[in-house]
């Protein structure tokens, strides 16, 4: 029992654990898209490896771009129609089932099984949905809304907020689940002295849940604004950017730069400017929404 | 307060009416993949003489079959691949304050920023150069190392709040780095291993993007890659179209529906850190 701190030996952790991980990250995201900012500057067309810097050029010609500046405004319009609307139905489900209702299990299980499926495969579904003679409009004949009726997808100024609605049919249960894990985090001990005391609904929510729902509004912005940002495979499926441009977003551009027309290097530089649009936000969000969650805590 | 009132019941009332609302798209698309293709009634009326034909003929042309093993392939391979890597990574990432270690860990991380869009162009000219477009095995590269940061941010953040003492014990009594981690630390990183798996899972098994690129043009295709060409391919007949939804989904779905509450708890609990 002599001096045991000086002989207690403390477990290492080798740095060449970590050699696996990074040799596939290095191969996979950082080497790729270090040459992805590098051909943004050059005439890659994809085959040719003879490249020619060409400067700003791609860039230039981005700013030039109608079509460019287009899908810059409705990734911008997708991710924040998104991120509003579904956590605010988000929130208002979690509401709901964080209650005595007896379906509150099941409704849960429901709400939530969308954001589980294949992307790709519930943007196919809405796609017969709201064609002209889809069920939606089954419905609203049905039900005597008959006046209602339309092309929902193939109506420029409609087809940008379908593809919004089927985003928020699948990941509102989402949002529910994570303010729901906040919800049930939140004392049950305050919400009654607070009931006691004969502080309104309104203001119980306002004053206590609110700010002890911080964490959970952090992440839920976090993950919709962002995958609003990125967002390729409803479009794809629902419109396919149509029609003309109407809902054209920069990963769509991205995809048709390079696969039909085989623009590579404008390609990247779209993807560039869509990295760009990712770091700017993220960064904004964690400051304001770390400082929001400091003062409420 | 704790007392089923006749608020309680208009609530339950009003929440059955959304779960309903929510439920409809997969009524309607039960409703049509079990009808007949000359039945062309309203889609929202109840299929008077169900049929399973849409199902088989589904099945066989889209080429659901070797899709559903290539999807189960490349999620299981390369989720594995990513969990051991990135649990490994994070031991030292966790406990080191050397230089080095919040070096890396600051690399691996701006790999969270990085969207998939502008790597995956180079990407893919590199994996064309390699011959793997069209293999499968390029996808599980790929994920492999996509998913890295993302998973490694999780083991790190679930290993700082986990004491040292288990792993100081197994050091005293002889155990090496790589015994202790597999022995000690890797078993009480369950819960957190169990979120990123979901995670994961769900993730390559949904994506699109990727396989369309890489796999475009090949017989090698997974689920959503065959669903898509398919629709492409029978763009008029909607009832096979359904049908093959149908079954893209019911693997999912069956999942869920099992293991509903690590699922949940997996997207609820692992993005609290």
């Amino acid at each position: 029992m002599v001096a045991l701190g000086a002989t207690r030996r403390r477990a290492t952790a080798p740095w060449w654990f970590t050699l696996p991980a990074l040799l596939l990250f290095t191969f996979v995201v950082l080497v790729p898209s270090a040459r992805g900012i590098y051909y943004a500057f050059t005439d890659w067309d994809g085959l040719d490896p003879d490249l020619a810097v060409v400067g700003l050029r791609n860039f230039t010609d981005l700013a030039g771009d109608a079509d460019a500046r287009q899908a810059i405004w409705h990734t911008l319009l997708i991710a924040v129609a998104i991120t509003v609307i579904q956590n605010g139905i988000g929130l208002l489900l979690a509401l709901g089932v964080n209650s005595l209702i007896k379906t509150r299990n099941f409704l849960r299980v429901l709400l939530f099984a969308p954001a589980v499926v294949t992307p790709i495969v519930t943007a196919y579904l809405w796609r017969n949905l709201l064609s002209p003679d889809g069920a939606v409009n089954s419905l609203l004949g049905a039900v005597g809304l008959g006046s209602w009726r339309q092309d929902w997808l193939g109506d420029p100024d409609l087809a940008l907020w379908m593809v919004v609605l089927v985003v928020v049919w699948q990941f509102a249960g989402y949002s529910m689940v994570i303010f729901l894990a906040g919800l049930q985090s939140i004392p049950k001990e305050i919400y009654e002295a607070a009931a006691i005391d004969g502080t309104g609904a309104v203001r119980r929510f306002w004053s206590i849940v609110r700010p002890l729902l911080a964490p959970a509004i952090t992440i839920n912005l976090m993950l919709s604004i962002i995958g609003g940002i990125k967002l390729f495979d409803q479009v794809y499926a629902l419109t396919g950017g149509g029609p003309g441009h109407a809902t054209d977003t920069i990963s769509t551009l991205i995809y048709k730069d390079a696969f039909t027309l085989g623009e590579f290097g404008y390609s990247v530089a779209l993807a560039v400017v869509l990295t760009i649009i990712v770091a700017v936000v993220s960064a904004g969000q964690y400051t304001v929404l770390n400082r929001n969650e400091r003062a409420a805590s | 307060m704790n007392r089923y009132t006749r608020r309680t019941f208009a609530l339950e009332a009003v929440m059955i009416a959304v779960g309903a609302a929510f439920a409809f798209p997969v009524y309607v698309l039960v409703n049509l993949a079990i009808r007949p293709t000359s039945d062309t009634s309203s889609p929202i009326r109840p299929t008077g003489d169900p049929t399973f034909a849409n199902f088989t003929g589904a099945w066989r042309e889209a080429g659901l079959g070797g899709a559903l093993i290539n999807s189960v392939l490349v999620t299981a391979v390369s989720v594995v691949i990513v969990l051991a890597v990135s649990a490994l990574a994070a031991y030292p990432l966790a406990r080191s304050i050397a230089r080095w270690s919040r070096g890396t860990f600051l690399l691996i991380m701006l790999g969270l920023i990085l969207p998939f869009q502008l790597s995956s162009l180079p990407l893919y000219q590199t994996v064309r150069d390699l011959g793997l477009l069209g293999s499968v095995w390029s996808l599980v590269l790929f994920y492999a190392g996509l998913q890295v940061p993302f998973t490694t941010f999780l083991y790190v953040g679930f290993l700082r709040a986990l004491p040292r003492d288990f792993e100081d014990a197994a050091s005293i009594d002889g155990a090496g780095p790589l015994a202790s981690f597999r022995y000690v630390v890797f078993p009480m990183l369950k819960p957190i291993t169990v979120t990123a798996l979901v995670l994961n899972a769900v993730a390559v098994w949904n994506d699109f993007f990727t396989p369309l690129l890489y796999l475009s043009g090949s017989n090698q295709q997974t689920l959503p890659v065959a669903v898509a060409g398919f629709v492409g391919q029978y763009v008029s007949d909607w009832n096979l179209i359904f049908a093959a939804l149908l079954i893209s989904i019911v693997p999912v779905l069956a999942v869920y529906l099992a293991l509903q509450r690590s699922i949940i708890n997996g997207f609820a609990g692992g993005l609290k850190g």
